[in-house]
């Protein structure tokens, strides 16, 4: 029995139950502009149960009807290749939703009618949403509708999303659709002779044998035959006689064709899609696009390398400005209201709200000014499609790491917090990258380490050190992730990456993606830094932590050269990095540092500070997505890189400066 | 008639200085081997009478079909062993080329195979990070091949095209899938994103530093990071052929 779905805690009964219609095609087709125009404003992002895939969910109001809209992820095919595919296969069979809109990509309609086709053979209500028109006729493309329409035997209704183009139609139909006017079910997907009766033969056997299962019987046993381990597992608690005939016919299969039926099918399907795209579509010969143009720039062998760089300090540049700027303003604001820094003294009671209210500030000086504004552009840089080919010049670059360039993506993001970061490590294929590409975002310069820069480094010795601490820092990133690979061996994937072509970004796609990553933000971190600020307060007023400071001071002292006090301002940043900065301030009582601290020192609390452990906040996510024997290790090493690192910066800088 | 190993030596060395079908001079073949040009060219004059190479004096030689498919199977059987006595023998990595020089005239076809398979369809050589090329059996995928071979071999065909992998093509050029060396996974990715056997596919772009190419294909741009471009081998349009 499936669990109705419910949204916003309404229960719904099965007469007057919303429609559900579900989006579905490759990425990057357009389909969260498709998304954001059906649902406007009101959406959920949840996880699919049980799994860590987001799936975003909104209501969309039609002709005073509500209809549940679900955005699935972006996918090329119903394979075993990922996760994401996984689950979509099993929402699109299990969930039953009233339609899929299929959203393709109207410039590359072949490669997109392959999955196309996947969903057709799911045997489930199916309109195509034949999207980004205008970029097609560009490039030249005409698309004869009523030709298409009729080869797939499914609605076809063109759109241009991004001006909302057609998204009438489109409702309409699906409504008309889902209500059982016109025909329900598309054209079934014939196959070659000999491939068409194994299939025949396989599927009235899942037929016969009744098994339960919520998937067509034909598409189990093109899966069958498509060698599909989780459709195998599926059927061999039920069936071990299927799972063997399907062995015997995929073998016969291959005695004819002389290539594997996983194979054979791929290529029939292709041929299909590449019949109906040759039929339905006419290519006139243009000039090359603007698009053409950035591409030969940005992917050149040397302009390639500049844009590259450009992008990156470009982004980092705009943090460090608006941040600046905006976290003045809002300290400014904030002060009128009460004292930001730690409070070390008073009653127990004024210490835990002074805690928490810190933790409140701290979350709110740290996000509006700069993780907010990294986000933005961040989503601005993705969506324009200039990432893709950063990923693409910076792939070799990666491999040094057991990484490739896809992992770029996270990295960056990893500049802003590591939070998300860490958690959008799951576009890695395989778990030992997810690991190796979380533990370098562990030593990403994140906005909190950025203030600890800015505020220890930059504002007493110049924003020269502290552009070097910035670098020093990329250089550790690539010698641990070096040190990484050496303890986590293994093979690592190649990068398969589809190169989008270049377009104008979307400013709705821009705000949903930056409040999407903001909002994952805020649930994680608040909690945990109002929580761990009024706890560590607590404990420094109880005098907890001045003992523990003496006893690390043969390291603090001995090692890194620091003040005994050091180790409480350590112990602070534990929870936030920038505790550190507000906590030197408050115990020397002075916002002149340099009085109390050598400029060696400086640096290298500030090194240490950046370094020596990940925030409560990245080891919780860390120890969610990895387990906490993970998340253990993966901060011992950031330990031990701060140690190392931390006392040879004192020594060399004591000769130098 | 078996090809000797100085047939074999020479073709080898000719489709290496020949990258890129450019024509080798007799003076570069006769730097390569230490031994005079006079030699070389009466040595060369003999390989295009038995049609393995196109040779004109002054301008220097090609190989023809024939000539490069034995060079390529030598440069095969050279690095599948030094893959063996590196991997499976340990041996050190200054002792290997030499040894595999010598083996490789001997090394059976059948034994090329074997150690193909024993080594799990290896793509790389250990000393110089090479691409091992692919091997003549008829075969789309090394799957096919593991299938197969509990029936033996024997009535498996032979390829007769020369298979070039994608990484060692130049920007512009095109062909058609012929073979995919790789795990299921990628395999399977790679038919999803439409590379099945067959599909025509044109380089559009190699990034330096033995970075990733992008191709196109059915009307998209895929980029292939190295280690997987070179195990995405083609059959290269005639037309597009230089040399």
């Amino acid at each position: 029995m499936q669990v109705p779905l419910t949204i916003n805690g309404e229960k719904q009964t099965s007469e007057n139950r919303n429609l559900v219609f579900a989006l579905a095609g490759n990425a990057n087709v357009g389909k969260s502009v498709l998304f954001n125009h059906l649902t406007g404003s009101s959406q959920i992002i949840g996880n699919w149960p049980g799994k860590t895939i987001e799936r975003a969910q909104g209501i969309l109001e039609f002709e005073g009807k509500k209809i549940i809209v679900v955005d699935l992820p972006g996918i090329y095919s119903f394979s075993t290749f990922s996760m994401e595919e996984i689950v979509s296969r099993e929402y699109i069979a299990l969930e039953h939703p009233d339609v899929v809109i299929n959203v393709v990509d109207a410039a590359i309609l072949e490669r997109n009618l392959f999955f196309t086709i996947q969903l057709m053979e799911m045997e489930v209500p199916l309109i195509l949403c034949l999207n980004q028109l205008d970029a097609a006729k560009k490039k030249g493309i005409t698309i004869d509708l009523k030709k298409l329409e009729h080869l797939l035997g499914i609605p076809v209704v063109p759109t241009v999303a991004i001006r909302g183009e057609g998204i009438y139609e489109l409702t309409k139909k699906a409504v008309e659709m889902a209500r059982g006017k016109g025909s329900k079910k598309p054209k079934p997907v014939i196959y070659g002779s000999e491939i068409e009766e194994k299939i025949q033969k396989l599927s009235s056997l899942v037929q016969q044998k009744k098994i339960a299962s919520q998937y067509p019987a034909r598409w189990v046993a093109v899966k069958l035959l498509e060698n599909d381990p989780e459709i195998k597992k599926l059927l061999s608690s039920s069936s071990q006689e299927i799972v063997h005939e399907s062995d015997v016919v995929a073998e016969e299969i291959f005695q004819i064709h002389k290539e594997q039926a996983f194979t054979v099918i791929a290529s029939e399907r292709y041929a299909l899609a590449s019949k109906i795209a040759i039929e339905t579509q006419k290519q006139a010969i243009v000039k090359p696009t603007l698009s053409d143009k950035l591409e030969w720039v940005t992917t050149h062998r040397i302009f390639g390398y500049v844009t590259s760089a450009g992008v990156i300090a470009g982004l980092l540049l705009w943090t460090f400005t608006i941040g600046n700027i905006l976290s003045t303003l809002l300290s400014d604001g904030l002060k009128i209201i009460s004292p930001v820094n730690p409070a070390l003294n008073g009653s127990i009671l004024g210490v835990l709200w002074n805690g928490v209210f810190g933790g409140v500030v701290a979350g709110i000086t740290l996000i509006i000014p700069y993780v907010i504004p990294f986000y933005l552009m961040l989503s601005m840089i993705e969506d324009s499609g200039i990432l893709t080919r950063v990923a693409f010049m910076m792939d070799s670059a990666m491999h040094k790491i057991g990484l490739h360039g896809k992992a770029l993506i996270p990295l960056i993001l990893g500049f802003g917090c590591n939070v998300p970061a860490i958690r959008s490590c799951r576009i890695m294929e395989t778990k030992r990258e997810r690991l190796l590409a979380a533990f370098a975002i562990t030593f990403a310069p994140c906005a909190a380490r950025t203030i600890l820069i800015l505020g220890l480094v930059a504002a007493f010795l110049g924003p020269v050190w502290a552009l070097a601490l910035y670098a020093m820092d990329i250089v550790i990133i690539f010698i641990m992730g070096r040190v990484a690979l050496k303890v986590v061996p293994g093979q690592s994937t190649g990068l398969i990456m589809e190169m989008h072509s270049f377009k104008v970004p979307s400013l709705s796609v821009i705000g949903k993606q930056t409040w999407v990553r903001t909002k994952s933000l805020i649930y994680i971190v608040f909690p945990i830094y109002i929580a761990g600020s009024a706890l560590i307060q607590v404990l420094y007023a109880f005098g907890v932590l001045g003992p523990v400071s003496n006893t690390i001071s043969p390291l603090t002292v001995g090692w890194l050269g620091l003040p005994v006090i050091a180790g409480i301002l350590l112990i602070l940043g534990i929870v936030r990095k920038e505790f550190i900065l507000l906590g030197a301030v408050a115990i020397f009582g002075s916002t002149n540092l340099l009085l109390f601290l050598t400029p060696v020192q400086l640096i290298t609390l500030s090194l240490v500070g950046i370094l020596y452990l990940p925030c409560l906040s990245t080891i919780s996510v860390l120890a969610k997505d990895f387990g906490w024997k993970a998340a253990a290790k993966i901060s011992l090493a950031n330990l031990a890189t701060a140690i190392i690192a931390g006392g040879l910066a004192f020594r060399i800088l004591s000769l130098l400066m | 008639m078996m090809p000797s190993k100085t047939l074999e030596d020479y073709l080898k060395a000719l489709s290496i200085l020949a990258s890129n079908g450019k024509t080798v001079s007799t003076t570069e073949i006769s730097r390569h081997f230490k031994i005079a040009p006079a030699s070389v060219t009466e040595m060369l004059q003999k390989l295009a009478e038995k049609g393995y190479i196109n040779y004109s004096p002054y301008h220097g030689s090609t190989l023809t079909p024939k000539g490069l498919q034995i060079a390529e199977k030598v440069t095969r059987k050279h690095r599948l062993l030094e893959k063996f006595l590196y991997d499976v023998l340990r041996i050190g990595k200054d002792h290997i080329h030499k040894q595999a020089c010598e083996m490789e005239h001997a090394l059976s076809d059948e034994a090329e195979e074997s150690l193909c398979r024993l080594m799990n369809h290896p793509d790389k050589c250990p000393d110089d990070n090479k691409t091992i090329p692919a091997c003549d059996l008829l075969f789309s995928s090394c799957e096919e091949c593991i299938v197969t071979h509990n029936k033996g071999l024997e009535e498996v065909g032979k390829r007769e095209q020369h298979l070039v992998s994608i990484s060692d093509l130049k920007e512009g050029k095109q062909g058609k899938i012929s073979f995919v060396r790789g795990e299921h996974k990628t395999l399977q990715r790679l038919l999803d994103m439409g590379l099945t056997p067959g599909t025509c596919v044109k380089v559009l772009r190699v990034a330096p530093l033995s970075g990733p190419t992008e191709i196109g294909v059915r009307g998209s741009k895929i980029a292939l990071g190295q280690d997987i471009a070179s195990n995405v081998f083609i059959e290269v349009s005639q037309e597009n052929r230089v040399g």
